[in-house]
């Protein structure tokens, strides 16, 4: 059934609503192409729906309302098994497996895939290589890795068996300033190179600025606007302004000084 | 007479009674592992289970253990011989212990971690057993190891209705109001219930170690 034209979107929402058992709305009215091999930045306020959204299209989550496509198949008629992992996943909080090594997170899904022994041993080496991490890392657990070494590990393990689609969740939020900067710097090399298609979530314009070639600006579980990077400074949308306004500020460091 | 004496005539009795002590324990704790950890699991997965699977094994373990011995008594297959109730019994004091850390462990894992594997796309299977159970084994373990050191003492009043074990001795020396007799009971069973403390306590620190 591989019906694609080159052209048609690699995750479409339709009319998504999400809502809780309780009743309570967390998404509404939610309508979005994410196209092949682009990077759509996810940007809002803590609660506004990014994780929820993600969630939705490896189906952690199914819609209350409307539909999912990822690849032209609807989620609600798709394996949910292969569907995941089809999709690499990094989550907020790393969430590697404490009693693996580096080495055995990352084959994980490989070695379920029964690939041969030789094969996941070379693929974590290419990774580990890829992501920026000694190749003597491997043999550790993920106690002995310092926060930055751990996100490093989670993208490798979300990239282990070739997915198309790659959905990161704040993954350099906990990062301090310089390492967040290089973990960036490394991502667009990578994706120069790889061309997943990205659904990466943050709540830092900076970064949504610098990573996307696209940002999806959302608000209380709805979609305002997507906007280039270049349209995102000039829209006049006001939660768009507000954030650049904010952007801002961060640099008027004249105004601090002359009040006091 | 003294002690020495007595283990030195008898040693070969007393080996005996260890042997059987040891297997009624080891029998009964199998068991209750292998029914105890699927329970555990189950109420961890469905919370439904949870209030009357526990609420269950609360209440067996709240049974005075002579008294469970003769309700068990009048069951058909069970009551014919006396080492089949024993085991029984001891099967159901140890169910607690393993169920509710069985329970405990599963749910301690972390959530973020659940949500990683789920998300990269293992089956509720592979959850389990990759990570899940191991994650919980050292919590396991050590209900295991809490059923089991109770086992070691309960089992000497299994000779209470002829089942055997090291019990043996001390109803006799009880009966006789001979101190000798209840210390070459009473000594063994501790010397067990330490062995088999250190033992899970030393494998327990293996896993959890890693
Ligand atoms: N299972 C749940 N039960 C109740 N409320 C929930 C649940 N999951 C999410 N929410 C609520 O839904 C809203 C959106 O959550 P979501 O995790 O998508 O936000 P987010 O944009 O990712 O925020 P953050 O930047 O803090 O991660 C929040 O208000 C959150 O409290
Ligand atoms: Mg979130």
């Amino acid at each position: 059934m591989e019906l694609n034209p080159a052209n048609q979107s690699a995750i479409e929402f339709s009319e998504v609503a999400y809502t809780l058992p309780t009743g309570q709305p967390l998404l509404s009215g939610f309508n979005l192409q994410v196209r092949r091999g682009e990077t759509l930045l996810l940007l809002g306020r803590s609660g506004s729906g990014k994780t929820t959204t993600l969630k939705l299209i490896n189906r952690l989550l199914v819609p209350s309302a409307g539909d999912v496509c990822v690849n032209g198949a609807s989620n609600a008629n798709s394996d949910i098994i292969q569907l995941r992992r089809s999709i690499g996943y990094v989550i907020q909080d790393v969430g590697l497996f404490p009693h693996f090594t580096v080495e055995r997170n990352i084959g994980l899904i490989p070695r379920l895939e029964n690939w041969p022994a030789g094969r996941i041993q070379s693929r974590v080496q290419e990774l580990l290589h890829l992501v920026g991490l000694e190749a003597n890392l491997a043999t550790r657990y993920p106690h002995q890795l310092s926060g930055g070494q751990r996100q490093r590990v989670g993208v490798a393990r979300a990239l282990a068996a070739d997915p198309s689609i790659l959905l990161m969740d704040e993954p350099f939020g906990a990062l301090d300033a310089l390492t967040r900067d290089q973990l960036q710097r490394e991502f667009l090399s990578l994706q120069q190179r790889l061309h997943k298609t990205v659904v990466f979530v943050t709540h830092d314009l900076r970064e949504a600025m610098r990573l996307g070639s696209r940002i999806a600006l959302m608000d209380g579980g709805r979609l305002i606007t997507v906007l280039t990077p270049q349209q995102f400074m000039q829209s006049t949308n006001d939660l768009a302004a507000a954030y650049v306004q904010a952007f801002a500020d961060g640099f008027d460091f004249g105004a601090n000084r002359g009040a006091s | 007479m003294n002690l020495f004496h007595f283990v030195a005539e008898n040693h070969q009795q007393i080996l005996e009674l260890t042997l059987e002590h040891f297997w009624l324990v080891g029998i009964s704790t199998l068991l209750a592992v292998a029914v105890g950890i699927p329970l555990g699991i189950m109420s961890a997965r469905w919370p439904v289970w949870n209030k009357p699977v526990l609420g269950t094994a609360n209440i067996i373990q709240t049974i005075p253990s002579l008294a469970l011995f003769g309700f068990l008594l009048p069951v058909p297959w069970l009551g014919d011989r006396a080492d089949r109730l024993a085991v029984l019994a001891l099967t159901l004091y140890a169910l607690l212990p393993i169920i509710r850390n069985t329970y405990t462990g599963i749910r301690a894992v972390d959530p973020a971690v659940l949500e990683a594997g789920r998300g990269m796309g293992l089956t509720d299977r592979q959850l389990l057993l990759q990570v899940e159970l191991p994650l919980a084994a050292g919590v396991i373990l050590a209900g295991v190891r809490v059923a089991v050191v109770v086992s070691v003492g309960l089992a000497t009043i299994a000779a209470a209705i002829g089942a055997g074990g090291l019990g043996e001795f001390i109803f006799r020396g009880l009966a006789m109001v001979n101190n000798q007799l209840i210390l070459a009971g009473a000594i063994p069973a501790a010397l067990l219930a330490l062995a088999a403390d250190f033992g899970l306590g030393w494998i327990e620190r293996r896993l959890r170690l890693q």
